[in-house]
């Protein structure tokens, strides 16, 4: 039975996930089961092939189950259309990509300010400039991804996670395109935010991870491996 | 996203490739400044057609000799000269003709007049006193032909004012046609000339010197100029030349006529229904250049598509909907065929303005070709960029994502 807590943010009941169908049906997700609760900050580990990938999407929102129900912060977003997630996306995730996602013609600003754009309200400048402040990087607000190193660039894409105000911060494999000093950086950054109360899923192969994460959850085959608590 | 953020958005990203945009709008430009510009060809070639048959006056018929049957032969059209003198007194009988005001045979030839400081060639009509006023016409100086010259065969000439200033003649002058001595005894008044024929190049002889001395053919003529008393009454004066010449030329099924008549209302409709049809091609040309500026936009919004795929599926994850992402692209597209658009409304009357100083060629540019070919061009544009918009839309935002 699935522990059912009041607190939990993220509730993953028997998530399945094929791709394709009939003898070339690959099971990615194999009735996959997880609670995050509000303020954890997870770290998904596994080889490649294990389903890693597709959990962020399902996570995400960037994807929706072939079966299972997913709540997150008590919605269920398991059967909604794409203009429906669209709009939680855009209210409870910030995502940090890989390969950071910036877009090269605007300044880091405008580059955190982007989610903004796809909600009401106004102060964008403001809440990019706060956001930017939280990743330390006051001082280059007005300069190009071009113009940055690879460990200010992720942390513009943090910023630009964080501008939302999310429940969730999703971040994919965020220290895969870094060297170890900037890794450190940016997984600095994201243990403050945890301990200001935000929830954080890392989802990386990287061993370096771990020791910062609360909690790390193993994958395997679209399965569990079982619970080591940090 | 709001309506103000997606036009920012999709400004920046086409100033963002200048030259691609530039050039985009180019196609559209020079549509839209070939369809406005075309247009106002045809209208201008429309009106100057107008306004000569219209200066004729709308109450005026012309009988020309229809189609011979011959010993089981039909001739063409005007083959056979089968109108004659007794034609033109029987149709100026105000008993049988109530409605007819005028009537003027016209036998015309090209002639060189010869003055005795230069020579002159010019066409030379034969007719009578009735002349003017089916031409609606008027003297600047001296008299138009009088019976009298008509009846004696009087060797007189009147010239219109451009002949008169080529030869160099003044009423009273002796100039000769074909080596036959003509007094000049008037000046016609000038009736502009715009288009084709020279309406102040000619020259009137009386009707029977013509026949006699220069078209030949006595006693038949070209053809009969009549006009009505009124515009109104145009129709019934139609109905009376027809029956009277149905009578005098002996035929008893009106279908079988030696001669038809028309009136300058029916020459004006054939006349612009000439020239629109003209306008209506050219237009049709222009506007498939336009069809190929608005392709041209298409193939930019996907090719713009395809290059941004990872930014679409980055501002899908961040929150941006399908709907958001058409009404971006289709933004892009309104934008870039709207800009050409105008651009191509600017050019099109600079055409307008330099054309007719440079090239003699008249243009009416009218606002209602403007407004069409501006909305057509916003249209196309639209319409050629939901395509791309739809593929934008669909993308899925993981695939997307990896496009990277």
């Amino acid at each position: 039975m699935i522990n059912v807590e009041p607190d939990h943010l993220i509730r993953l009941q028997s998530i399945t996930k094929v791709y394709g169908s009939g003898d070339a049906a690959v099971v990615a997700l194999d009735s996959f089961s997880l609670n995050v609760a509000a303020g954890e900050l997870l770290a998904v580990m596994g080889p490649s092939g294990s389903g890693k990938s597709t959990l962020m999407n399902i996570l995400g929102c960037l994807d929706t189950p072939t079966s299972g129900r997913y709540w997150l912060g008590g919605e269920d977003v398991s059967r909604l259309s794409e203009t429906q997630l669209a709009h939680v996306r855009n209210r409870r995730i910030g995502f940090v990509f890989q390969q950071f996602q910036l877009l090269p013609k605007l300044s880091a600003w405008r580059n955190v300010e982007l989610p903004l754009l796809y909600r009401s309200g106004d102060h964008r400048r403001e809440l990019a400039m706060h956001a930017l402040d939280q990743v330390g990087l006051l001082n280059r607000v007005h300069h190009r991804p071009t113009q940055l190193s690879g460990g200010q660039q992720q942390r513009v894409a943090i910023a630009r996670a964080l501008v939302t105000n999310p429940d969730l911060i999703l971040a994919d494999e965020p220290t895969g395109n870094l060297d170890t000093a900037s890794s450190r950086d940016v997984l600095a950054v994201l243990r403050e935010l945890n301990q200001e109360g935000r929830t954080i899923i890392v989802i990386t192969h990287d061993p370096e991870v771990a020791p910062v994460a609360r909690r790390t959850v193993s994958l395997r085959d679209g399965r569990l491996v079982p619970e080591v608590a940090a | 996203m709001s309506l103000l953020h997606t036009i920012e958005t999709g400004l920046r990203s086409l100033l963002g490739h200048r030259l691609r945009s530039v050039l985009t709008t180019l196609g559209i430009l020079f549509g839209v400044a070939a369809v406005i510009s075309t247009v106002g060809i045809g209208q201008a070639s429309s009106d100057s057609v107008t306004a000569r048959i219209s200066s004729l006056g709308t109450n005026l018929l012309t009988v020309s000799p229809g189609s011979t049957f011959a010993g089981g032969v039909f001739g063409g059209g005007g083959s056979a000269n089968t109108l004659t003198m007794a034609d033109v007194t029987g149709l100026e009988d105000h008993q049988n003709a109530p409605d007819v005001e005028a009537v003027a045979p016209v036998s015309q030839g090209r002639e060189s007049l010869v003055s005795a400081s230069s020579n002159w060639s010019t066409t030379v009509s034969g007719s009578t006193p009735d002349w003017l006023i089916t031409n609606s016409r008027s003297m600047a100086g001296g008299t138009f032909i009088t019976p009298a010259d008509v009846s004696s065969q009087a060797q007189v000439i009147v010239l219109g004012p451009t002949t008169a200033s080529n030869l160099g003649a003044a009423v009273g002058d002796l100039i000769t046609v074909k080596q036959i001595p003509f007094q000049v005894i008037g000046i016609l008044a000038s009736a502009g000339s715009q288009g084709f024929g020279n309406q102040d190049d000619l020259a009137v002889v009386p009707i029977t010197t013509a026949q006699a001395e220069l078209v030949g053919g006595v006693g038949s003529v070209q053809r009969i100029q009549l006009s009505s008393t009124s515009q109104a009454t145009l129709g019934s004066a139609y109905l009376e030349a027809n029956q009277l010449l149905l009578q005098t030329h002996h035929i008893t099924n009106p279908s079988l006529a030696d001669y038809s008549i028309t009136s300058s209302t029916q020459v004006l409709s054939t006349a612009q229904a000439v020239t629109q049809t003209l306008t209506i091609l050219l237009a049709s040309v222009a506007a498939i250049s336009l069809l190929v500026g608005g392709i041209g936009v298409m193939n930019i919004m996907l090719v713009s598509v395809t290059e941004r795929t990872a930014e679409i599926g980055l501002r899908k994850a961040l929150g941006a909907t399908p709907g958001d992402l058409f009404r971006q692209f289709v933004i892009e597209a309104g934008v870039l065929t709207a800009a050409g658009g105008l651009l191509g409304v600017g050019t099109g009357l600079a055409a307008g303005y330099i054309v007719p100083r440079t090239a003699n060629i008249a243009v009416t540019i009218t606002p209602l070709p403007v407004v069409v070919a501006v909305a057509v061009a916003v249209a196309v544009g639209l319409v050629f960029g939901v395509y791309p918009a739809l593929r934008a839309a669909r993308l899925a935002p993981i695939e997307a994502l990896r496009a990277q």
